[in-house]
Order: structure tokens, then C-alpha cells, then sequence
């Protein structure tokens, strides 16, 4: 997993899991009906607007509150290929990773960085942002090597299987 | 190196000789606890793996809380998934639907002691700070690792010392120190850090976990207390085993120090729709309500039932306002049926209900309607929480739930003391 393509999606501050995944929804037994339901308390147009391969570019603290999983696996389930934020939740961040979507932290961001469709190349290696339609490349702090080599496994249960069948 | 109780409690579970904050370390677990998000996700992750069994199934504590008993169809298939994974990896500690609220009743049998690194499938799970262990919330393919290895992966925190001095007030309690926490470093004062506190001889037990228990909504991984005499003879009463007190060194380095002083800490209420918009009660008085709520892993102790009863005693709630009552575990609910409790709470005009975590997550036993406000002693008042998207939670402490139930407005438990 280096290079990832896509376009801008935009959400703000302390977007929590009960905004992404409302607690009416994880009863349900279909994780694709849940997804339907992603952020619909806050932003009802996301699910009818978002993409396979768009990426989210959020503000502070994304994830804040629950340790439920659903939370990431719903934008797994909707194609979202990354998530950038100025910071996350811990827990959010490490199911993040865990489940095989690069979360990118970038402390400072504004609306000349980064608008809603916006074109975006992002280089995990070498930590760059290029925002291909507004021509501006942002860098941002690399993610750790501990990390990275759980993303490139496709997420820690496909990296654990390795690990038991050896 | 000189160490904090986090930075001690990680090296003490590594195989590592030094440890440092930012590192990453693989640790051994002592403890881990599963509820209804067995049924979730983990079984679904776990079975990918394609092994036959846990780690070890002595070091599983499952228990249903958030639904039950369940309210509907799904949440019942849900619970059967839970179970049958529970039986086919033989788990030892299978503690049913019957017992409350995994924070409560964790501690209540003695699960969580002091040195102990504890994970769990629940954010709250930072609870167990109160008993000078690590403990924090992970996610379900976090969990799943801990099942099929009983290790997981840390990025050592730096650690924030928070030091209390002084008593609280009549009619303040520790929920009103941990919104004044939350509301001056904010939702994301903390993220990845260890809050570990200090100056706590004049908090009870109960009191510790609600502060231990909300850590998290400033963002922290761990919300550590130091020990003393209060905490072992808790200990000693609920455990046989043996325990492991960790104190910090003294040149331990903290990246931030705070001091509150208790006596100068007064009623608080965070304000809709985040647990860090704290205001002080006097500006939020006299905002009508529908419901209060007096319940969950944050304040459903029996020393906040006991308060509510004093204040509610000899009085009714306000004819307009539901009040319901949710004791965070059986063993709660029959201390206040004992002492009486119930009595008062239901001839004034309360619901007592089974403990659960129902009402806080908008799953049953009190979900709010359109444009309804709620007063509670929960721990999160995000955009529909606790119902429907347009309703309203303020959170505040046990006693001022109970004052603003029997005026039908948020209210000043100081003046009904």
C-alpha cells in the first residue's frame, strides 16, 4: 500500500462513532444495511454522495467515543480508500489501522488545502498529500513502520493468520 | 529511568528491560472482557483467524449488558451468536444477563486489581483505573488478537498527573470533577494519554470509578488512580488473589500537571452535544425537561442511588418529568432494596428498572422522542445518544438528576440538600 487515489469528501471536528454508526444500527445483523445508515444523523447526503475510493479529510479528534468497530468497517464497506484528519481518537485510529485503512494525521488543514472533490494523490511512503486539482502538496508526519507493515497485510487478523499458519 | 504507573504497568507485561513513551511494546494481558460486541464483530473477525480456541479461556470475562434482556429480534440473535461462541471456546467466566453492567460488576467480583493490565470491548473500560490497574477500550480485531495470542500491541503514553487537594462540598460530587476535567482540557486534551491521579484519599471508591470511568471522553487511553488503604480493603473484600500495587517513581516525568482543588468545585452540567461543553449549573438552571435518567457503567453505584434517595425522600417528581432509575448491577439493586431505596424512588414516582445499559445508548428502557430533553447521569449527550436525533441530553451528576426530577427543570442539588 503506497500510492492512494481519490477525491475529497469533507467532515469536521469531533465527528463521533455514534454520529457514524447510530446505536439504533448495531443490532442489525447485515453490516452492508448498517453501512446505509453511515453518519445519517449528521450528514444525510453522505451515503447518497460518497464514492468508491473517495477519501474522507476530516477535522479534530475524528472517532471520539466508542470502541465499536462498525465505526471503521462501514467506510470499509463504502470504498473509502483513506481518512485524513488534523487528529484521532485512539481507539478509532487503532481500528483504523487494524482494519486496513490508512488513517493520516495532518494538524493543519483549510478549505485552500483541501474542497469537497477534490483530486488526491497520497504517497504513504513518502508522506505527501497531492492535491491534483488545486496543484498544492501538503505534507504530512509518515506513519510508523510498526504500522504500515499491518496496512500492507491488508489489516492485523489477515497479519495474525500468517503468524498462526507459520 | 524514573517511571509513571502506566510506563511501570507496560514494562512489568513486556519482555522488555526499559521502556520508554512513544514505543511501541508488545504486551502479555491479564484480562480481557467481552460483551454483546461478541456478537458484533469479534466472532465474525475471529473465525477468519481459523483456529479452534482462545489464548486462554480462564482470562475471558463475558457478560450481556447492553441490550437485556433483549429488546428485539436482532439483539436476541445477537445475544444467541454471543453465547455460542462462548460455548464453543468453553469460556470460564460466562456471567449471563442477570448480573448489571460489565464496569460494575467486573470490580464488584473482583476482577480488577491493582498491577493488572485489563483490555475490553468497550470504551469505558478505562473504569478499572479506579483499582490502580491499566485498563482501556479496544476494538473487535483488537479483541480478537487478545483471544487467539492474550497479547497485544501498546504505544507507551506520556502521562498527565492530575492532583486533588482539598474535600468536596455537599452536593458536588466526583462527576462534577470529571465534567470540570473534561470541559477545561477538552475532547481532545488527552488523546493517547495516561491520566493518572493523584491527592484521591478523600474520594470513595464509587466516586474514583466515575472519574476513572469518563477519562476517555477527554480522549485518554488509561485514567490510573494511585492505592491506598480504601482501595485494598475493597480489594480484600471482593478477591483472594494476590495483587500488585504500582506506585510512580518520584522524578517520574509527566508531560502535563494539573491540581484542582475539590472544595472549590461546584455543580457542573455539560450542555448538548458533546461531554466537554461544560457550563456551571447556575448557567443552566431552569431548563425544562422531559426525562431524567439516573443510571449506568458512570454513575448507577450505590452511592449515587443512596444521594438520590435523600434528596428524593418525603418528595415526588415532577408530574411532567419521567424519572428512570437504572442500578448499575444486581448487586446495587438489592443493596438499595435493603437499605430501602426503592421504596423511595418508586412512591415518589420513579421507574426502577433491571440493570442494563439500555437508556444510555438509546437501546431501550428509556429512549428519548423527538425535540425531548434528558438530564443524565451518563457519560456521552452526542446527537441521539439516548433516541431520537433532534433530542437533547445534558449530563450532569447523580444529585442534580434527582433535583431536576422533582422540579421538572435542570436544578441546583445544593438547594434541595
Amino acid at each position: 500500500m503506497d500510492e492512494i487515489n481519490g477525491f475529497a469528501y469533507i467532515l469536521g471536528d469531533d465527528i463521533n462513532t455514534d454520529d457514524i454508526v447510530p446505536s439504533h444500527t448495531l443490532t442489525m445483523r447485515d453490516p452492508h444495511e448498517m453501512a446505509k445508515c453511515t453518519l445519517e444523523f449528521i450528514d444525510s447526503q453522505f451515503v447518497k454522495e460518497i464514492n468508491k475510493g473517495n477519501i474522507i479529510v476530516a477535522g479534530e479528534n475524528f472517532g471520539t467515543g466508542s470502541s465499536r468497530e462498525e465505526a471503521v468497517n462501514v467506510f470499509k464497506i463504502l470504498g473509502i480508500k483513506a481518512i485524513i484528519a488534523k487528529s484521532f481518537a485512539r481507539i478509532y485510529f487503532r481500528n483504523l489501522i487494524n482494519v486496513g485503512i490508512p488513517g493520516i494525521t495532518l494538524n493543519k488543514w483549510n478549505e485552500k488545502t483541501f474542497s469537497k472533490g477534490d483530486k488526491l494523490e497520497i504517497s504513504l511512503d513518502k508522506g505527501v498529500i497531492f492535491n491534483k486539482t488545486k496543484n498544492v502538496k501538503v505534507e504530512f508526519a509518515k506513519i510508523p513502520e510498526f504500522l504500515t507493515k499491518i496496512l500492507n497485510e491488508g489489516g492485523i487478523i489477515n497479519q495474525l493468520k500468517k503468524k498462526l499458519s507459520k | 529511568m524514573s517511571k509513571t504507573v502506566a510506563e511501570k504497568i507496560l514494562l512489568e507485561h513486556s519482555d522488555l528491560k526499559e521502556i520508554s513513551p512513544g514505543q511501541f511494546v508488545e504486551c502479555d494481558i491479564d484480562l480481557i472482557m467481552v460483551h454483546e460486541q461478541l456478537g458484533g464483530r469479534i466472532h465474525k473477525e475471529y473465525e477468519k483467524l481459523g483456529i479452534d480456541y482462545v489464548w486462554d479461556p480462564n482470562k475471558i470475562f463475558f457478560i450481556l449488558d447492553h441490550w437485556v434482556p433483549a429488546p428485539t429480534i436482532s439483539a436476541a440473535q445477537m445475544h444467541q451468536d454471543c453465547r455460542a461462541f462462548a460455548e464453543k471456546y468453553n469460556f470460564i467466566h460466562n456471567i449471563g444477563m442477570d448480573k448489571g453492567i460489565c464496569h460494575q460488576v467486573l470490580p464488584e467480583m473482583g476482577f480488577s486489581r491493582p498491577g493488572m493490565l485489563i483490555v475490553g470491548s468497550d470504551s469505558h473500560t478505562t473504569t478499572y483505573g479506579a483499582f490502580n490497574c491499566l485498563s482501556t477500550g479496544i476494538g473487535a480485531t483488537d479483541v480478537s488478537v487478545v483471544f487467539a495470542t492474550g497479547k497485544l500491541w501498546f504505544k507507551v503514553p506520556e502521562s498527565y498527573k492530575i492532583n486533588f487537594v482539598g474535600e468536596l462540598n455537599k452536593g458536588v460530587m466526583s462527576k462534577d470533577i470529571i465534567l470540570k476535567i473534561i470541559g477545561d482540557i477538552t475532547t481532545k486534551g488527552a488523546i493517547y494519554k495516561s491520566l493518572e491521579f493523584h491527592g484521591i484519599d478523600s474520594l470513595s471508591i464509587d466516586g474514583r470509578m466515575t472519574i476513572s470511568n469518563m477519562v476517555v471522553e477527554a480522549g485518554a487511553k488509561f485514567g490510573v488512580f494511585l492505592s491506598d488503604n480504601k482501595l485494598e480493603s475493597w480489594i480484600q473484600k471482593r478477591s483472594k488473589e494476590e495483587y500488585n500495587i504500582i506506585h510512580p517513581d518520584k522524578e517520574a516525568i509527566y508531560e502535563k500537571t494539573l491540581e484542582y482543588n475539590l472544595s472549590e468545585i461546584i455543580p457542573m452540567v455539560a450542555k448538548p452535544s458533546s461531554p466537554g461543553n461544560a457550563d456551571e449549573i447556575e448557567n443552566v438552571e431552569g431548563i425544562e425537561i422531559d426525562q431524567a435518567f439516573l443510571g449506568s457503567c458512570t454513575n448507577g453505584r450505590i452511592e449515587d442511588l443512596r444521594i438520590a434517595a435523600k434528596i428524593l425522600k418525603g418528595k415526588s417528581i415532577n408530574p411532567k418529568t419521567r424519572f428512570i432509575i437504572t442500578p448499575a448491577s444486581k448487586e446495587v439493586y438489592i443493596t438499595a432494596m435493603k437499605e430501602g431505596l426503592l421504596d423511595i424512588f418508586i412512591n415518589a414516582g420513579a421507574v426502577v428498572t433491571h440493570s442494563t445499559c439500555g437508556a444510555c445508548i438509546g437501546g431501550h428502557m428509556g429512549v428519548l422522542g423527538e425535540g425531548e430533553v434528558c438530564i443524565s447521569s451518563t457519560n456521552r449527550n452526542f446527537v441521539g445518544r439516548m433516541g431520537a436525533a433532534s433530542s437533547q441530553v445534558y449530563l450532569a451528576s447523580p444529585a442534580t438528576v434527582t433535583a431536576s426530577a422533582i422540579y421538572g427543570k435542570i436544578t441546583d442539588p445544593r438547594e434541595v440538600l
